[in-house]
């Protein structure tokens, strides 16, 4: 590997990649896309405090309790992958 | 168009707390996390919750933890936020502020999923504290001390692990070895690549062990094992001797004790025993109690139930059984603290917070599950049950309201007061409340006489100065003086050498121990010793005026003579000047002798011919006139006021002292007038209309310092309030004549007369902006309609997953008898003999206890008319069969038969999850009976989807249907469709009217402007917004002009530009508008954008008023977290241009406190568009001398010209 290999476009994406969680790539699928935005999105509700409370209200349910619940969907919020195609 | 915008009512919800020792004595304070705002909190002697500090920080705080170095005496505060940064502040007790210690960038900014700041963990010995992200990042500092004992951070060393959530983080107490910091981890890699699933089931929580190695400095991942899949919380074991160390992991239905190298101990969480089995039980908050030789813990849950945790181990720190016992259930918290001195601080996450004390620590009597008891049956463990019972272990002592959630608000002045009331909707479930908010302190009476006469004047008096509490009230009428001692009661008396057959104008106390009475004829001057000097007027001259302090008294006599006397050192009241005035004097006033001196040196005395002058009262140029000021009406009543803003302390920041001058002037304006303490110039006056009398000013005691009473058609009280004046209208009637008044029951109190009834009141909870009438609801309040011709109010109330309320009572008559049989027996006979003559108490108020819960898809809801005067509930209508109401309002229809009539909109069967849906629902039509008291069903009608919004429009019903916006007349049995467009991108959610031009708002995109063509019968759309807007508010600015605010917390302004509404109005045929196409199905005009600011809380009500008699109109905004703030429109170009400047140079001199960048977070969605912050205006006042006056120089202005710009634009909106 060449010293100059670390500053083409290719190794800057893999680091972006590896360095922020979500960074796309042009192989990227609609699941992962998808599974992305929700999980950004649930952890944009957490961190909002105002957003969290008005789903509680609109819920019934305690604000702890709706948090948790968002915690518990970071971990399949778009149901299960679709099956690979094997190339 | 310039908005200012500012906030009335701060966040009154609490997102996080914690406690500690902020101040450095022995006193514990609590700092909470209100959103965008910190407060520090400390109850004082009685119990009361008192906050010392309250800072807008401008950025989102979402979590607070507090650490103490190795023998230090002073804690510090963590705070996690959006800024992508870790602040340490410390609090200053002299200057009052929280100063910044550290902050250290690590990321971008906002709430990301993997930017740090949503989690918080400290080492207990405050060795290191971790920040957390709730995914992959988690960022370990190392805290220390230099050589000067100054606190010192370490870079920051990384514990990432990536695909991995991150639930709760907290630090492990072992002592003085390597720190260790324990994470609920869940790792989602493989079930992000296993479409057949079994990976996702099979994923497993995992407890883990991070240690710091000191000597390395390094964290490594030091233990992990898989814990019980429904945890979600961590609280920290003490250890290092005083405990066997190791975490506490609550799980759903389980508390599981957990360390390194020990057995696992779990105990089952008891529930309820009317919970349906699916539903588990969480723990949401938790508190720990450590004293010398004992620790337990506190767990709420998601229910409100607390229950004390404690372990019992050996002495090899291994523990042996964890026992879960009930405690006392109230309503559910977000933080609770346990204070040192036996206080529970409860932050409730809706409605009021609340300050408990405890009365034991728990009884044996109650239910208890204990890890040795633990049963494990083939479905599980065998779960132990409970019922709540009334509070046995605390008791309520103190209670902060809190207004969180508003739901709906409306202004308007239903109660014919001088100004308008705010209504709002507050609370959740049991917690729901209707609040009517009125600007002013509240006011406590304390005891109401009626006298035998109608008294013109009041005094209180002290018999020597260094008594604590004042010795005589009184009372001066017509033609005699009422003198009252105060002692146990308070007694009318004869021997205290007051003349009581004349009318009195001034009595003081003056010198040491003597007093002082002047009537018309004279000077009344009685020694402490009983002796009675009188000085006379000469000839047929009587006082008309007095003004007095201790050393020094002057007199106006009829005719315009003013004649001043000095007490001399042998305690005689010596004439010393005189002085003819051109005119008879209006009123007249002396500052009180400043401490160290013999004497005050101003003498204000205001003419008839509206002028008010200062004299002084120097041996060298006694009486002689210093300045003069004309005025625009004559003056009534002056009051020179000592402003310190402040010389530190307690109650604000570095200012030098300086002396006002008040004046009410029979116009109803209150002048204040900057007094030059050397020279007697006047400068820089400020106005403030008052009301329709003239006020009359009076010196009274807040918080030890002088403040100014106000008496015009209503009360009012100018005082500082944490660096600020304020000036701030008293919720009570029209006072004719006041004076403070001290005693052993009420220690600041004002003593007043009107009518003939003589008042003595106390002012409460200074620095708030509104006072609370409450009313209770009984489920979530969604809208209401204010009914203006009735004055009375419609409320609709919905919540899901509850029981009716026929089911509830049979369910707790059922609890209450279970309860008096035999298993716990002990409790019934407790309540017998507490419960004894007030029988009709409810022993489990839902208030306290929740509703018990039911499935999701069940809901309750209720229709109710409320008359506001008299808080009375004139009509409640349950709805059945799942319906729920969620939209309403008046409509007069064309064939006027039934006159005005109410619609409400309701849903049936509605569920959210897994998608929004409902099988259909209805528009009611109520008719008003017995004056709108009570209403009548006329008819209801199916409707095929949720009718989420109403409006009249020409005397028909529009409806909005879920993407349909439809037309509605009134028919004999139900209502008829005339008319419909189907083309909304969403739901509609909001519908105004103005003319033949509609304004359809939608949930996800913004606002739709329709018109209905009444020839064609039909609705076009002809122009929308270009940007998609989760709408929560909406209000009608004018005829082409919408506010609304969105999900995410920001206030928006749109207009539709002058050519295309010219346009669309001019034609005639509308062939226009019905063949134009706009692109990409969007309507073929858009809207521009014209004003943007990001609240930071969701807006959910947006209200145009006037807060002010005969003040402009701004808008008023109510949001989730219970704050209030005002919009207003600036009125002079000048104005923008000052603050504008303003705003940024305090943007550069004064960043936010937590690290947010101030512009960037006030354009965190959009960029922020003609709006400035007056939130941050307002910490003008609170910066250091050098900072005003060099911000000041910088505006060319000085800092008493900017404060005055300040108090102005304030009193323009309130």
């Amino acid at each position: 590997m060449q010293a100059s290999d670390r500053f083409n476009i290719n190794s800057q994406l893999e680091h972006l990649q590896a360095k922020y969680v979500g960074t796309g790539h042009a192989d990227l699928n609609r699941f992962e896309w998808a599974v992305n935005i929700q999980r950004d999105s649930y952890a944009s509700y957490i961190g909002h405090y105002p957003l969290l409370s008005l789903f509680a209200i609109a819920e019934n349910e305690s604000i702890g309790r709706e948090r948790y619940n968002f915690m518990q969907k970071m971990l399949l919020p778009c149901g299960l992958p679709p099956e690979r195609e094997e190339d | 168009m310039y908005l200012y915008s500012l906030s009335l009512q701060r966040a009154t919800g609490i997102v996080c707390a914690t406690y500690g020792n902020f101040i450095g004595g022995k006193t514990q304070e609590i700092v909470v996390a209100r959103g965008k705002v910190l407060d520090i909190l400390r109850p004082d002697d009685n119990g009361k919750l008192q906050t010392l500090l309250s800072v807008e920080v401008f950025g989102a705080i979402r979590s607070l933890v507090q650490f103490r170095l190795t023998g230090s005496q002073k804690d510090y505060i963590v705070v996690g936020s959006d800024s992508g940064r870790i602040v340490i502040l410390e609090y200053n007790r002299e200057k009052n502020t929280l100063e910044k210690v550290h902050q250290e960038t690590f990321g971008k900014s906002g709430c990301r999923r993997i930017v740090p700041g949503q989690y918080l963990a400290v080492d207990p010995k405050g060795r290191a504290v971790m920040i957390g992200a709730c995914e992959k990042q988690k960022l370990v500092y190392v805290l220390n001390r230099d050589n000067a004992a100054r606190l010192t951070i370490s870079s920051p060393l990384e514990a990432h692990k990536s695909h991995t959530i991150v639930y709760s983080i907290t630090g492990v107490d072992c002592g003085f070895d390597n720190p260790i910091f324990a994470a609920i981890e869940l790792d989602y890699s493989e079930a992000d690549q296993d479409s057949t699933g079994q990976a996702a089931a099979e994923a497993q929580k995992h407890l883990t062990f991070y240690e710091l190695d000191l000597g390395l400095n390094h964290v490594v991942r030091k233990w992990t094992e898989p814990i019980d899949n429904g945890a979600n919380l961590l609280v920290t074991v003490p250890g290092g001797g005083d405990g066997p160390s190791g975490v506490l992991v609550c799980a759903e239905n389980f508390v599981i004790y957990k360390n390194q190298n020990r057995p696992d101990v779990r105990a089952v969480i008891p529930r309820r025993t009317d919970l349906p089995a699916e539903r588990g039980v969480l723990i949401v908050s938790a508190a720990t109690h450590k004293q010398k030789n004992m620790f337990f813990f506190l767990l709420q849950t998601e229910y409100g139930d607390i229950f004390k945790v404690t372990l019992d181990y050996d002495s090899n720190d291994q523990v042996t059984e964890l026992k879960i016992r009930y405690f006392d259930t109230i309503p559910v918290t977000s933080a609770m603290c346990v204070l040192k001195s036996g206080f529970l601080f409860a932050a409730s996450e809706f409605g009021n917070h609340a300050l408990y004390q405890f009365q034991g620590i728990g009884h044996e009597s109650d239910v208890e599950s204990s890890s040795s008891t633990l049963m494990e049956t083939e479905e599980g463990f065998q779960p132990v049950f409970f019922q709540p019972r009334k509070l046995k272990n605390l008791v309520q002592i103190d209670e902060i309201e809190s207004l969180m959630p508003i739901m709906d608000m409306k202004v308007a002045n239903l109660f014919e007061e001088e100004t308008p009331q705010l209504f709002a909707l507050c609370g959740k479930g049991p917690q729901s409340s209707l609040r009517i908010l009125r600007p002013g302190l509240a006011v406590t009476e304390m005891a109401v006489s009626q006298l035998p006469g109608v008294p013109s004047a009041v005094w209180t008096v002290k018999r020597s100065v260094n008594d604590e509490f004042d010795a005589y009230i009184v009372v001066s009428f017509v033609n005699a003086t009422l003198v009252l001692s105060i002692g146990e009661t308070v007694e009318e008396v004869s021997d205290s050498g007051f003349l009581d057959t004349t009318p009195s104008l001034a009595v003081s106390l003056l010198g040491e121990d003597s007093l002082m009475q002047v009537h018309p004829n004279g000077i009344r001057h009685i020694r402490a010793d009983g002796r009675i000097n009188e000085w006379k007027t000469p000839g047929k001259k009587t006082i008309v005026r007095v003004g007095c302090n201790r050393m020094q008294v002057v007199i106006a006599l009829s005719g315009g003579e003013l004649i001043y006397f000095e007490m001399d050192m042998t305690g005689q009241l010596m004439e010393i000047e005189k002085r003819e005035m051109s005119g008879d004097v209006a009123c007249l006033d002396i500052a009180p002798v400043p401490e160290g001196r013999q004497r005050s040196r101003f003498l204000a005395v205001g003419s008839y011919d509206s002028t008010i002058r200062i004299l002084s009262l120097d041996p060298d140029d006694c009486m002689q006139i210093l300045s003069m000021q004309a005025v625009s009406s004559p003056p009534e009543s002056l009051l020179l006021l000592e402003v310190q803003a402040s010389t530190g302390g307690e109650d604000g920041a570095d200012h030098p002292a300086s002396v006002f001058l008040s004046a009410g002037l029979q116009n109803g304006v209150l002048l204040r007038t900057e007094v030059d303490m050397v020279t007697g110039s006047l400068s820089d006056t400020r106005t403030r209309f008052l009301g329709l009398r003239a006020p009359k000013l009076f010196s009274a005691l807040v918080r030890g310092r002088r403040a100014m009473l106000c008496l015009s058609s209503r009360p009012w009280l100018g005082y500082i309030h944490q660096g600020h004046f304020l000036l701030t209208p008293l919720s009570y009637e029209t006072l004719e004549y006041a004076a403070s008044f001290s005693s052993d029951q009420c220690a600041e109190g004002v003593v007043a007369v009107a009518g003939d009834a003589l008042r003595v009141f106390t002012i409460e909870r200074l620095g708030e902006t509104f006072n609370q009438t409450v009313m209770p609801l009984r489920y979530t309040p969604r809208k209401f309609i204010l009914h203006p011709k009735n004055k009375t109010l419609v409320i609709l109330e919905s919540d899901m997953g509850s029981l009716t309320t026929e089911e509830r009572d049979a369910n707790k008559k059922e609890a209450i008898e279970a309860a008096g049989g035999a298993e716990n027996g002990k409790m019934y006979v407790d309540d017998q003999e507490n419960g004894e003559g007030e029988e009709n108490d409810d022993p489990l108020p839902d208030a306290q206890y929740g509703y018990p819960k039911s499935v999701s898809t069940k809901w309750v809801s209720c229709i109710r008319v409320l008359d506001p005067k008299s808080a009375e509930t004139t009509c409640l209508l349950e709805l059945q069969d799942n319906e729920a109401a969620l939209s309403v309002c008046t409509v007069t229809f064309h064939d006027k038969e039934l006159g005005t009539v109410l619609a409400v909109g309701t849903s049936k069967d509605l569920k959210f999850w897994p998608r929004k849906e409902s099988t259909g629902g209805f528009i009611h039509i109520y008719r008003f009976l017995n004056e709108g008291k009570t209403l009548e069903l006329v008819h209801k009608t199916p409707v095929d989807g949720v009718p989420t919004a109403l409006c009249p429009f020409q005397g028909r019903l529009l409806v909005g249907v879920g993407q349909v916006l439809r037309i509605y007349d009134l028919g004999k049995r139900k209502l008829l469709r005339k008319c419909e467009n189907k083309n909304f991108p969403n739901t509609i959610i909001a519908i105004h009217t103005y003319g033949d031009r509609i304004y359809v708002g939608d949930l996800q995109e913004s606002f739709h402007y329709v018109k209905y063509r009444r020839d064609e019968n039909q609705l076009y759309t002809f122009a929308d917004d270009s940007c998609p807007r989760w709408l929560t508010a909406s209000l009608h600015i004018d005829f082409d002009t919408m506010a609304g605010a969105d999900k995410f917390g920001n206030v928006y302004f749109m207009r539709l530009p002058q050519d295309v509404s010219e346009e669309i109005e001019d034609d005639p045929t509308g062939g226009k508008i019905k063949w134009e196409q706009g692109r990409l199905n969007g309507a073929p005009n858009k809207v521009e954008e014209i004003i943007q600011f990001h609240v930071g809380e969701v807006v959910t009500s947006l209200q145009k008023a006037s807060l002010i008699p005969g003040g402009g109109e701004c808008v008023l905004y109510g949001t989730v977290m219970g704050s209030v703030g005002a919009l207003l429109p600036f009125a002079s170009r000048e104005d923008v241009d000052f603050f504008s400047h303003l705003e940024m140079h305090l943007r550069q001199e004064n960043p936010p406190l937590c690290g947010r960048d101030h512009m960037a977070f006030r354009s965190a969605y959009f960029p922020v568009k003609d709006v400035i912050d007056g939130d941050l205006c307002e910490q003008y006042p609170t910066l250091s001398a050098d900072l005003q006056r060099k911000i000041a120089d910088e505006l060319d202005r000085t800092p008493g010209e900017i404060l005055k710009k300040l108090e102005d634009i304030r009193n323009r909106i309130i």
